[in-house]
């Protein structure tokens, strides 16, 4: 097991070079300029042309872009990703502070959507085709089809402005704070988040254990004299949640992309808030930081998924 | 089964009046398709007193399963009872609560399933499944008692190794020390009636034997009635006492094995064993019953055999054979067993 882990990060360590190089070069392939979206128009004239050009040799963007991303990369392997354009400060600093809001709201998001897409898809499964299997699979269509910075307005306008209950923006009340401040701020980008990420779980929840519950060994439990919640939870269930991990783990870097729009419209201070600003100013180095991020993000929850699987599941052994 | 190693064999439960140990009569089981219901057993009974073995045999698709299942009330939708009665130790299961049905199933009547492959849950270890088993029906067993208990039983059922054996889960087992697994998940309460459905089909031919050693054994050990559900002739010349041949949902004909088998009375009891090879015959002439039989739901007004059967004239056409008897305890359905019984004596 310990032998494989290791050897599966190695593996991940080319594969991480290899997206490395893959988003230095598509970044620099974007139109637009990072140079001339810093320049005051008020400097463009007269000396501009060579304004720029003192710039952009300032930040060596007019070096070939292999002598680019060798130079990224020597500093990267030391741990510097390089300075924000727009910021003036070092990336990792600048994701630093953007990484725990992001975790704190997918976290919040992650959980609510497991307790609730489980509990929901054993209900559908144990009573198949019935109001509740519907109702589950209403609930589980609308999450995957209504685009969640819809939901996000429709929540503020509901419960932000017409009844007041829950903040509409940010993680804290400028000049409050608190531990209760912070959750009501957290409920709804949370709950929308975990609405959209239950969706298809509870599909993939209700889905497995309907398969299970036809399996022999659970007839087997039955006429052993287990009862049916017996049955159900601890025999079906179990066996119904090990390929759940996948896409469990499958979903997490997915879920980032929807925290980049619930971020966008509830102004939290996180990381997809943080990475739409910087390709909209063409912060280069903190977009590479960023979608480097999301690499690591991809790649660790599949070592994970693996183990998790290999730890659950006796029939799969790592070598 | 204090002591199952060293008890000696106990006598066959005797009941009070000495009446069948389970008894199901007159059972009709629907499945539920997307063409309408399709009737899987049609009428079908038996009876299976304390202590013997009944062996119950058919081809695919005859209700032979189906049938036994309805003694542990696990016919589920699709599959609906429809009627009959289903009556062990003078309990009607069918009206039974599920608690107390519950009660029953893995511990009065135990079931052995086909395919230990399948039967045996992926993660839960052996010991597990076993324990869970025990204390079921013992609530106040405890961990550590079940646990001993459990290598006892493996070891009585012939696994070597019984402590380590408990750790592993169903993937490190072969299919024979599965189903042996299960067979000491079945007598793991010391059940009165043992519903083995197909125990050795799945298996490979030197291991079948071997559990039916084991399920000789095992007889011997609980004095269960055992209920031996199976396609294989063979297997039930060796194992039963009684035998049940059923046919298109219902029971063609019934009787001690020796004198069924020695003179069935049944056109399609006859094909049955004439399609079997002989090791005393011309091993080159197997006669086989020619036709299939009749699709779960398509209904006939007569015997349902009829289209099969070189016997068949009008009247198996029109009216449908009951259960009459051809000699004590054994019966046939067929209008004319009469002539089967003459061509053997001429």
């Amino acid at each position: 097991m310990a032998a494989y882990v290791i050897r599966r990060v190695l593996a991940n360590v080319l594969v991480f070079l290899l997206i490395s190089v893959g988003i230095f070069v598509l970044v620099r392939l974007a139109p637009g300029d990072p140079v001339r979206m810093m320049v005051d128009p008020e400097q463009m004239r007269g000396g501009g042309a060579a304004f720029i050009e003192a710039k952009r040799h300032e930040l060596g963007l007019d070096r070939p872009i292999f002598v680019q991303y060798g130079h990224w990369l020597s500093g990267a392997l030391h741990g510097d990703l390089g300075y924000s354009y727009v910021g003036h400060r070092p990336v990792g600093a600048v994701l630093g502070e953007r990484v725990g809001p992001t975790l704190q709201l997918m976290g919040a998001a992650l959980a609510v959507a497991l307790v609730v897409s489980v509990a929901l898809g054993v209900a559908a499964a144990v009573r198949r085709n019935t109001a509740v299997d519907y109702g589950a699979t209403v609930l589980g269509l609308a999450a995957v089809s209504v685009p969640p910075f819809f939901l996000g307005i429709v929540g503020i306008y509901v419960f932000s402005l017409q009844l007041g209950v829950l903040p509409s923006a940010g993680m804290t009340t400028p000049g409050g704070g608190g531990l209760v401040d912070q959750l009501r701020h957290l409920v709804l980008p949370g709950l929308i988040l975990a609405f959209v990420t239950a969706g298809p779980f509870t599909r993939y929840v209700r889905g497995g254990l309907v398969d299970e519950l036809g399996a022999e060994y659970v007839r087997t439990a039955e006429a052993k004299g287990a009862s049916p919640a017996r049955v159900v939870l601890r025999h079906a269930l179990r066996n119904s949640l090990i390929p759940l991990i996948t896409v469990v783990m499958y979903q997490i870097p997915q879920m980032l992309a929807g925290a980049v729009v619930i971020e966008q419209v509830f102004a939290w201070p996180g990381m997809g808030q943080l990475a739409v600003s910087s390709i909209g100013q063409h912060d280069y180095p903190v977009i590479v930081g960023f979608a480097l991020y999301v690499a690591v993000l991809v790649l660790v929850c599949n070592l994970v998924a693996d183990v998790l699987y290999a730890a659950v599941d006796p029939r799969v052994s790592l070598r | 089964m204090k002591a199952p190693h060293r008890k000696a064999a106990p006598p066959p439960r005797e009941r009070p009046g000495n009446g069948p140990l389970l008894e199901i009569e007159d059972l009709v089981v629907d499945f539920a398709t997307d063409d309408g219901a399709v009737r899987a057993v049609d009428g079908a009974g038996y009876a299976v007193m304390p202590g013997e073995t009944l062996g119950v045999v058919g081809e695919s698709g005859s209700g032979k399963s189906v049938t036994a299942l309805s003694a542990l009330g696990l016919i589920k939708p699709p599959g609906r009872v429809v009627s009959g009665r289903v009556v062990f130790d003078g309990t009607d299961l069918r009206t039974l609560p599920p608690r107390e049905l519950r009660r029953l199933r893995g511990g009065r009547i135990a079931m052995i399933f086909q395919d230990p492959m399948t039967a045996l849950n992926p993660v839960m270890s052996i010991g597990a499944q076993l324990r869970e088993a025990l204390r079921l029906h013992r609530p106040g067993m405890s961990r550590a008692a079940a646990r001993k208990r459990a290598a006892e039983l493996l070891t009585l059922v012939g696994v070597p190794g019984a402590e380590r054996r408990l750790r592993q889960y169903p993937h490190e087992f072969s299919g024979g020390m599965r189903q042996r697994a299960m067979i000491a998940m079945a007598i793991a309460n010391d059940p009165d009636l043992l519903i083995a459905d197909e125990p050795t089909t799945a298996l490979d031919v030197t291991v079948q034997a071997q559990v039916l050693d084991l399920l000789r054994l095992t007889r011997r050990e609980t004095g269960a009635a055992t209920v031996l559900i199976t396609h294989d002739l063979g297997v039930v010349a060796e194992l039963a006492d009684r035998v049940v041949v059923m046919y298109a949902g219902r029971v063609v004909e019934h009787g001690p094995v020796a004198e069924i088998f020695g003179a069935p009375r049944h056109p399609y009891t006859r094909g049955l064993l004439e399609s079997l090879p002989r090791l005393d015959g011309d091993a080159d002439e197997l006669t086989p019953i020619p036709g299939t039989p009749p699709a779960p739901g398509e209904a006939a007004p007569g015997c349902p055999f009829a289209p099969r059967c070189a016997l068949a004239r009008d009247r198996c056409r029109t009216e449908r054979p009951e259960l009459a008897p051809t000699g004590p305890g054994r019966a046939s359905a067929c209008h004319f067993h009469h002539e089967l019984a003459e061509e053997k004596t001429a």
